[in-house]
């Protein structure tokens, strides 16, 4: 437990809305260690953001949260004051946004933003927070950074303005960092060198870090451990090993067909897909959430809640009423396909 | 009709840069010297890091910014004379962003006619029937006609952005990042429509985007820009495989295929990007280059031409120790 640098245990997150309650998020648990990255992947929509939103305390107002623990470094956070939640966002974590132009002002140059973000937490003058400033917009990769200072948001390509974003939220050395979508818009070198740098980061604070993302290839690469979410909960977790080399949900296989890889995957062909849309999360909900994409769904799978059961390996678990040895045998005839 | 729909020679386009409040402008070349024969019919993709100009190139092709310098044709014409209502018809973007590229105050239908109101379209009584056919071939059910782009997935956002595009029926579509910003089902889901679509309705393709592993699937051409020019220029087959240039081969090592038997590649790009208003001398590359030569950084390499494009690398240049450096 003393490793636990987060702690979260049957995390939801409802959002009333005018047709009814939305269940974004759906008894979440999981941990994340010191020097550990947690990769959370998953379809658009299935509450990945909301997620680290509801961790970081920054979930829209109308947005109901409840846990039965949420902790930080052995500090309750479901129950902190907002003042309180205000000073751990600056010096305990740190969030990564998907689109970096939300958390850039338009109206103030870079070196202007990363060096308030700075002095709002720390008792800093403006020179030492300068420094630091051009210190990490040279580890992400930012040539002349003494002189990028002085430009504005709109002045950077997309990929620089992602750099910028990361480098604010290292300016005050967090303990955890939930990164979302970090290098979505990044070509592969920056990519690389974003998530090494990342990596290299997280062991010099012994930090821990949630990635989420869409990229297979990134969380591959990257991950400790993967959790794999669909409609608001997870349905599969595991190492990177387990996941990757033998997945068992049947939305995870699905999702790994999907994507193209050089040499394997033939020029021109139909990739592999999963057909329909996800399910809204509106109103009562019952059943596999996956179902009617599913095509080794039974009628079982909508009648009750699919519970979470351990797959052949420990550490690795599902949410399905296929049994491991079907799994695998689904599985093997996509990859022949 | 000519093979050749996209021509580009030498062009120039040059944006001048503040360095600070008592330093005087300094040019910024996005686009410096790219020439590129596009064939109809090609899917051709354009990768490159960050800032080497390819949203730029895809500007100017697309005639929304004019060039500082060279010559853009499309179909044999200059883009700079063609007027705009008849560029629509010739060429039209797809971008990154199904979120932000389509207006949330107008409905799916509206978003999809919009061109044709634009273009005084001669047949208003079409238009929904013309717009339904799009929806119907870009696999949008009718019943969305009346929604409104919040009411949409990312990937039937990027479905409505696509049959606007198209409702005009041009020749080339330039899709920038078109799946960047969706999940792997739906990316697959887009990737397998664009490819139905070129063969349905004939269209050229130049695809900018930064996941090589789209490229290889998509792409029958690839061009790996740098700094503003196209330093490699390949067949995809070739270029996968055999990679010439120290970039791509660079690029090519920073894929990232989902193995976690893996680590993160070491792309041997030591060196960060450079700073495009001030670039290295002689081939723009050559700090970050694993076999630089001591010539790189005087000359600049030469376009060698090899088959199915070119390279600009001294280690390709037939003359390589002839020109002896200076230094
Ligand atoms: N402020 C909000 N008001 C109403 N609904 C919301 C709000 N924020 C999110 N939602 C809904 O909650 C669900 C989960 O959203 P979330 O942003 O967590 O998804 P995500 O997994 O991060 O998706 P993406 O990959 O697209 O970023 C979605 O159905 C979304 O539409
Ligand atoms: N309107 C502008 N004013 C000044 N500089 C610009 C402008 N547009 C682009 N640039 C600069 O030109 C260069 C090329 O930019 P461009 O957007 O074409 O790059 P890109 O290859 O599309 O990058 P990304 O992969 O990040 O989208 C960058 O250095 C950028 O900062
Ligand atoms: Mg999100
Ligand atoms: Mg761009």
């Amino acid at each position: 437990m003393e490793n636990h640098i987060l702690n979260v245990r049957n995390l939801t997150v409802d959002i009333p809305l005018p047709s009814g309650m939305l269940h974004a998020v759906q008894g979440l648990s999981f941990h994340v260690d010191r020097g550990e990255t947690l990769a959370i992947v998953g379809e658009s929509g299935c509450g990945k953001s909301l997620t680290s939103l509801a961790i970081m305390g920054l979930l829209p107002k109308k947005a109901i949260r409840t846990a039965d623990l949420l902790e930080l470094a052995g500090e309750d956070i479901l129950n902190a004051t907002e003042s309180r939640m205000s000073d751990i966002r600056g010096s305990l974590m740190g969030m990564i946004f998907q689109e970096p132009m939300t958390s850039l002002n338009p109206a103030y140059t870079i070196g202007n933003q990363l060096i308030e973000t700075m002095r709002r937490h720390r008792p800093v003058s403006v020179d030492e927070a300068r420094d630091r400033a051009v210190f990490l917009l040279e580890k992400v990769g930012i040539t002349a950074a003494r002189s990028r200072l002085t430009q504005y948001p709109h002045q950077l390509s997309g990929g620089l303005r992602q750099r910028v974003m990361i480098a604010m939220t290292l300016m005050c050395g967090p303990d955890l960092i939930i990164a979302d979508e970090p290098t979505t818009a990044l070509d592969v070198t920056i990519q690389a060198q974003i998530l090494l740098l990342l990596a290299e980061l997280q062991k010099e604070f012994d930090m821990g870090l949630i990635l989420i993302t869409h990229d297979l290839g990134v969380v591959a690469r990257v991950a400790d451990r993967v959790a794999v979410m669909y409609a608001g909960q997870v349905v599969e977790e595991g190492s990177a090993t387990q996941v990757f080399g033998r997945p068992t949900h049947p939305y995870t296989q699905g999702l790994l067909d999907c994507i193209p890889i050089p040499g394997k995957t033939e020029r021109g062909k139909h990739l592999g897909s999963i057909p329909g849309i996800v399910p809204s999360l509106v109103g009562n909900l019952s059943g596999c959430r996956f179902a009617d994409r599913c095509q080794h769904a039974m009628t079982d799978c909508s009648a009750a809640d699919v519970g979470f059961r351990p797959a052949s390996e420990v550490g690795h678990a599902y949410r399905c009423l296929l049994t491991p040895e079907q799994s695998a045998q689904n599985a093997a005839k996509l990859g022949a396909a | 009709m000519s093979e050749i729909i996209v021509s580009a020679s030498d062009v120039m386009r040059t944006f001048m840069i503040s360095a600070g409040v008592f330093r005087a402008k300094r040019p910024l070349h996005a686009v410096n010297g790219v020439t590129l024969d596009i064939r109809r019919g090609e899917v051709l993709a354009i990768v490159g890091e960050s800032g080497c100009g390819k949203t730029t190139l895809a500007k100017l092709l697309l005639g929304l910014l004019p060039p500082s310098g060279g010559d853009i044709r499309l179909d044999g014409r200059p883009v700079m004379t063609i007027p705009r209502l008849e560029m629509a018809g010739l060429v039209q973007p797809i971008f990154q962003d199904p979120y932000s590229s389509l207006n949330p105050r107008k409905s799916v239908g509206a978003i999809i006619t919009l061109p044709l109101v634009v273009q005084k379209d001669q047949d208003p009584s079409t238009w929904r029937r013309r717009a339904e056919e799009m929806m119907a071939l870009v696999g949008l059910p009718p019943r969305l006609y009346n929604n409104f782009p919040n009411q949409l997935s990312g990937g039937q956002r990027q479905r409505v952005a696509i049959a606007r595009a198209l409702i005009n029926r041009p020749e080339v579509v330039i899709c920038d990042e078109p799946t960047s910003a969706l999940d792997v089902s739906v990316q697959s889901q887009i990737l397998n429509l664009l490819q139905d679509l070129r063969g349905e309705l004939n269209l050229t393709y130049i695809i900018i985007s930064h996941n090589l592993a789209v490229v290889e699937h998509m792409a029958t051409r690839v061009a790996v820009m740098y700094l503003g020019r196209i330093v490699e220029l390949a067949e995809t087959d070739q270029l996968f495989k055999a990679p010439k240039h120290p970039y791509t081969m660079a690029l090519l090592e920073s894929v990232l295929t989902p193995d976690p038997s893996l680590g993160i590649p070491d792309t041997h790009l030591g060196a960060a990007y450079p700073n495009p208003v001030d670039p290295p001398s002689g081939c723009t590359f050559h700090p970050r280059c694993a076999q630089v030569m001591a010539h790189c950084s005087v000359q600049a390499p030469k376009r060698v031409p090899v088959e199915g494009g070119h390279v600009e690398c001294h280690l390709f240049d037939a003359n390589l120790g002839k020109e002896k450096a200076i230094a």
